[in-house]
């Protein structure tokens, strides 16, 4: 399918459902990745602005990627993804040496996030029966190429239109704004750490000291003032474009026709689609391959989109239950006698 | 090629990645595969220090092809002129051109001259960097407008490069012959009336012994194709940081005095003898106004002092006479000839080549001030340097005497940047600087107020030119109000006190004032031109308004090549600056640059000098002849033309010629220096690997503003070393293990990254391996490792002493390096496996030594 056959999506006034009366336009990002440089400016402004900490001076030797993943203390996250010619067999020990280093390394999240796995004695990594991560990108869409290729991509929190983290906060810390982006209220996040696990992209995490949970807020305060959000501003390509939601969605449409004009078939837009298992990104990505190359799952689905069926199932468990349990006490009491 | 804009420029690489969304096509020449490859439609690996190969390669491939645009070439190059006939090229002196001294290692450039013409013999660093002088060049230089004449510089030039076809380039760059083409094809498609096409650079190209030639390569290409003074075209050097083009116009070499004039030299009695090295008496263009410029300056320096009755002052200025560059004094300190050193916003110990040699200087000072704004190795190295380690520094027996003071940030003072287009733009301060932190102005105005009270009452006469020296800014508190210095250097007519208009305001009788010619406008109209933001949306295409570019507020220099020589744009899509009839003058998009009145078809009266002698096809209006330079007849001391030599330290022998290297490159013998061997002498087994560095986008230079910062030391927490696969596999390194680099000089360890963004080349069956390090770590800050400068030997460019750091010979082995004592040992060890003396790689005369080359071999 191509951006040109799409039809618009149907207005989704996020802020309005949610109890705005007069909202401005829903906000989000557009990041290009085809013309990202890897600078990590975002990374850097994001941290900055946010006062978000250092998140451990480790190497981790995944290209020039030593931040990892997204996390409480990266809000903003450079993937590279090296990807081999077809026919050089890359050296197996190199991916080996990357997946210990990524399991082992200390990172400022907690326990149902980013934080290491526990060492067994020794010093080695326990094996939890995980599946092990090898690099992004290795040993996929080599098919078609003929060159080595290096990509870069610049990830950050997809402020789902359905959010998994929001629909499972139980203290309303985690809200949905009058842009219609999803930010944490830190001074009302009781550290439960639902939201981990509600969020199908391992986007937050909670900061061990105090276990409360961070994300991108997609700079909320910096909304509020009229200003750009500070990765979008240090960006200097417009890999990172900020702006209302539905101009966005048109200029990655365009964009994505361009690239695909000058042969660049394999491009494709992620999160653009209002009827995925997030109801569409408020942050679309243009990538040059498929989301797994870039370490991004192909087809996430918010997990309580199944709830109301799971609660439908459940309470039709429940009375099949009440009714069975009524036929015993009917079958007890007018039963045949003996 | 020799850049790699988006991890060193990313900010700059921004109008590159619009060009390309535009429809540009971005070709990336470079040893390694970058971000700035990985963005490129074409990348294409080269050996590292043949890209004088690899360009005069696409010149042969222009040439032979008939593809330069010849009516560009013939009227606006020094294509038809004609060079002297004792002339002999190195083809004819198997590497050499005539002249060649092989007791001093230089050229007497007098053969180089154009007929009819004769160019002052100079010294390098003699004429200042402007156009060198020419006698003769305002008419009298013998030409052929056919370009047909033997020795007319286009077929000299022809002649030159005929030997580097594409099969040389592949032997020499290990660049196949397809992606060679490729880059030709698309670089001479892109070129001519309608097209143009940019050359971008950095100091992968200056940071070698061929590094003046380099560039002279990149302009040769250009002006072959009608790239030059166009817009599109040109040759963009990316500096290395924010201010970098301010402090060469306003140098802080000491070489130059402000706008590429020369510093005086020892035996210049008086002005007139300065100005007749400056200048010929007979030649073209604004350098003929030098005299204007130099008084200007002196009248700057020292105020109502400096009268015609004293020659201005000139006598008080200083003389150099010879080397004293960086290089030259660290190794005088060794000696024990200098004894104080001032450090300001560098940080030698770990950022200059050699590191030991840059360390053992600084502990044999007396005194040493280090100002910056963390406390860095420069500062610390008495207690933290690797020599500790060896015992050949003792903190406890250490004689120097050190100071660090605080600095304050570019954003804690207002001040100027002046960018790699010549942009000038105003910053305001953004925060006071804290505690004892102070800015540079604030530091020279005190340290001058307590030297100038030492000097009061002297009758040296060595104390002259400080009880002289005007310096009567207007102050804001403590230190002088930099806008005050801004205006200063704009330049002041003296007769009304208020600031002159441009450079060409200027005069030579003392009634003007002028820090640096080149800036004369920037604060034109009593306006800080440099602070003015108008937005893109508000103004056209060339954003006059934005700023002030030097010269003039000109954006694009020697811009009257963008029109034909009717005075035509070349073409419609490419216009920029054209002669109106009507009117009678040139106008355009941009300032042009040249006499706003002289005509197309002008053609000055046999006396004019200066900028009166050019003619209506003089675009160079700096250049002595008003031509641009194919042929180089003076101004560069290793040759009229650049010519393909193997770096200093290579493990290849020259596939062109017997000379083997820069026969003029600046070698040091000394201990603290030694050489690894390169063909034809010595054992190259011991160091078979080309090592080649730069920068990282998260880190800063020598790590001083970026080690000492989380945000940034998290993102490249360590020192690591990338290898091929391949090489990999030969010597037995694992992805994130430990590896120890070896030259020479030191050992250094890193952790590996094997990838296959390095590959090995293959020449001529040779296969070659490359090896890559960043330089951004030394023994302080949040993330600290070894320092890559300790790799490398001091060798230098006989131009402008530039070093070659970037490409040396190593070995790459398992594990970390040893330490202490077993260090020193082990080096000895392996300089004596390769037979290294402090001897061997400076014999710099190898044409007509060993009569064949080496037969092929493979890399242990």
């Amino acid at each position: 399918m191509t951006a040109t056959d799409r039809t618009p999506p149907p207005p989704v006034d996020l802020a309005r459902r949610n109890g705005y009366f007069d909202p401005p336009p829903r906000m989000g990002f557009f990041t290009d990745t085809s013309v990202c440089i890897g600078c990590k400016a975002c990374e850097v402004a994001c941290k900055e602005w946010n006062h978000v900490p250092e998140d451990g001076l480790d190497l981790l030797g995944m290209s020039m990627d030593n931040t990892g993943m997204l996390g409480a203390n990266s809000w903003r996250h450079v993937a590279f993804v090296e990807q081999r010619r077809p026919g050089t067999a890359g050296p197996e020990e190199q991916t080996l040496a990357v997946e210990a280093r990524l399991r082992a390394a200390p990172r400022g999240g907690s326990e149902l996030g980013t934080t290491p796995l526990p060492t067994a004695p020794g010093g080695a990594v326990a094996d939890l029966g995980m599946p092990t991560v090898g690099r992004p990108g290795d040993g996929t869409g080599a098919e078609t190429r003929t060159d080595f290729r290096w990509l870069m991509e610049s990830d950050v929190c997809k402020h789902c239109t359905e959010a998994g983290c929001l629909d499972v906060c139980p203290t309303g810390a985690l809200f949905r704004t009058e842009f219609g982006t999803v930010v944490v209220q830190q001074d009302i996040c009781n550290g439960c750490g639902y939201c981990v696990s509600g969020c199908p992209y391992g986007v937050i995490d909670r900061r061990p000291h105090d276990g409360r949970a961070q994300k991108c807020t997609l700079c909320y305060d910096r909304l509020k003032g009229g200003l750009t959000p500070a990765c979008a501003k240090a960006c200097p390509t417009e890999s990172i474009q900020f702006g209302p939601l539905d101009e966005l969605r048109e200029r990655a449409d365009r964009r994505l026709a361009e690239l695909h004009g000058q042969g660049v078939a394999e491009a494709e837009l992620y999160g653009r689609d209002p009827d995925d298992g997030v109801g569409g990104h408020g942050s679309l990505f243009l990538l040059l391959d498929v989301p797994e190359v870039y370490g991004l799952p192909p087809a996430p689905v918010v997990p309580t989109r199944s709830a109301p069926q799971i609660w439908r199932r459940v309470g039709a468990a429940a009375a099949a239950f009440a009714l069975a349990g009524i036929g015993a006490f009917a079958s007890a009491a007018f039963g045949d006698h003996p | 090629m020799g850049s790699n804009m988006a991890e060193a420029h990313p900010v700059g690489f921004q109008w590159v990645m619009e060009a390309k969304k535009n429809g540009a096509r971005v070709v990336h020449v470079d040893p390694r595969f970058t971000r700035t490859s990985a963005l490129a439609d074409q990348y294409v690996r080269i050996r590292a220090g043949t890209d004088i190969a690899f360009l005069g390669g696409v010149v042969h491939h222009v040439l032979s092809n008939d593809l330069d645009f010849r009516e560009y070439v013939a009227a606006y190059t020094n294509a038809a002129f004609l060079v002297n006939e004792g002339f002999a090229d190195t083809e004819d002196l198997d590497g050499l051109f005539s002249g060649y001294d092989p007791a001093t290692g230089s050229y007497d450039t007098t053969t180089w001259d154009y007929e009819g013409a004769s160019q002052r013999v100079t010294a390098p660093m003699e004429t200042g960097m402007g156009g060198p002088p020419i006698e003769g060049a305002a008419g009298g230089i013998a030409q052929d407008p056919t370009l047909q004449h033997p020795r007319c510089v286009f077929q000299v030039l022809k002649r030159h490069f005929s030997r580097y076809t594409p099969e040389m380039v592949e032997r020499v760059c290990g660049v196949p012959r397809e992606q060679f083409l490729q880059v030709c094809d698309d670089w001479t498609a892109n070129s001519g009336r309608e097209r143009t096409a940019a050359l971008i650079y950095s100091v992968g190209w200056t940071q070698h012994t061929v590094g003046a030639q380099n560039i002279r390569a990149g302009a040769i290409v250009q002006l072959l194709l009608g790239n030059i003074g166009r817009p599109g075209g040109g040759i963009y050097a990316l500096r290395g940081h924010a201010n970098i083009q301010g402090s060469t116009d306003i140098p802080t070499l000491f070489d130059l005095l402000p706008g590429y004039l020369p510093m005086p030299r020892a035996g210049q009695a008086d002005l007139t003898a300065y100005l007749d090295r400056v200048r010929a008496r007979n030649q073209k263009g604004y350098w003929e106004e030098a005299d204007a410029y130099l008084v200007s300056l002196l009248k700057e320096y020292f105020g109502d002092a400096a009268t015609a009755d004293n020659d201005f002052g000139f006598g008080w200025l200083p003389r150099i006479n010879g080397d004293h560059g960086t290089y030259r004094t660290t190794m005088d300190m060794i000696d024990g000839r200098v004894f104080g050193y001032l450090v300001m916003g560098q940080n030698p110990a770990v950022g200059s080549a050699n590191g030991r040699l840059q360390r053992l200087a600084l502990a044999n000072l007396d005194w040493l001030v280090v100002r910056d704004l963390t406390m860095i190795e420069t500062a610390s190295f008495w207690k933290d340097a690797p020599e500790v380690e060896t015992g050949e520094i003792a903190p406890e027996r250490c004689r120097t005497e050190v100071f660090f003071l605080p600095a304050a940030a570019h954003t804690e003072k207002a001040g100027s940047f002046t960018q790699t287009q010549r942009m000038v733009q105003w910053r305001e301060k953004g925060a006071e600087p804290v505690g004892d932190q102070r800015s540079d102005l604030w530091f020279f105005h005190q340290l001058w107020r307590r030297v100038r009270e030492r000097v009061a009452d002297s009758t040296d006469p060595r104390d002259e030119p400080l009880q002289r020296l005007a310096w009567d800014y207007r102050t804001e508190g403590d230190e002088p109000d930099p806008q005050d210095v801004l205006r200063r250097i704009n330049g002041i007519d003296l007769t009304t006190g208020r600031t002159v208009d441009g450079f060409t305001d200027l005069r030579s009788d003392g009634t003007t004032a002028c820090g640096c010619w080149q800036y004369s406008g920037v604060y034109k109209d009593e306006v800080n031109q440099a602070a003015r933001r108008k937005p893109h949306d508000q103004q056209g295409p060339y954003d006059p308004e934005w700023g002030w570019t030097w010269p003039a507020n000109r954006r694009l220099l020697y811009n009257r090549a963008s029109a034909d020589l009717d005075g035509r744009p070349w073409s419609e899509r490419k216009e920029l600056v054209w002669w109106d009839p009507d009117q009678g003058r040139w106008t355009g998009h941009d300032v042009p640059d040249f006499p706003l009145t002289t005509p197309p078809g002008f053609d000055p009266p046999a006396d004019a000098r200066g900028p009166a002698a050019l003619r209506g096809d003089d675009p160079f209006t700096m250049q002595a002849d008003g031509k641009g330079w194919l042929f180089a007849p003076t101004g560069v001391v290793d040759g009229p033309l650049p010519t393909h030599y193997e770096p200093h330290e290579s493990p290849v022998r020259n596939p062109l010629y017997r000379q083997q290297s820069n026969p003029t490159r600046r070698v040091y013998p000394r201990p603290e220096n030694p050489y690894d061997p390169s063909p034809p002498e010595g054992d190259p087994d011991v160091f078979p690997f080309v090592l080649t560095a730069s920068r990282l986008t998260e880190h800063h230079t020598a790590g001083g503003m970026s080690r000492q910062l989380p945000h940034l030391a998290e993102l490249q927490p360590e020192l690591t070393v990338e290898v091929s696969p391949e090489l990999a596999r030969l010597r037995g390194l694992t992805h994130l293990g430990w590896a120890h680099v070896v030259t020479a000089r030191a050992a250094v360890e890193a952790r590996v990254y094997v990838t296959d963004r390095m590959a090995p080349l293959r020449l001529d069956g040779q296969v070659v391996h490359q090896v890559w390090m960043p330089f951004h770590w030394g023994p302080t800050g949040l993330v600290t490792g070894d320092s890559f400068n300790d790799l490398l030997g001091v060798v230098a460019d006989a131009n402008v002493l530039i070093q070659e750091s970037k490409v040396a010979t190593c070995d790459v082995r398992p594990g970390r390096r040893p330490r202490g004592a077993e260090l020193t040992a082990f080096l000895e060890r392996l300089r004596s496996r390769a037979g290294i003396t402090s001897a061997t790689g400076t014999t710099l005369l190898t044409a007509g030594r060993s009569p064949t080359n080496p037969p092929p071999r493979e890399a242990p």
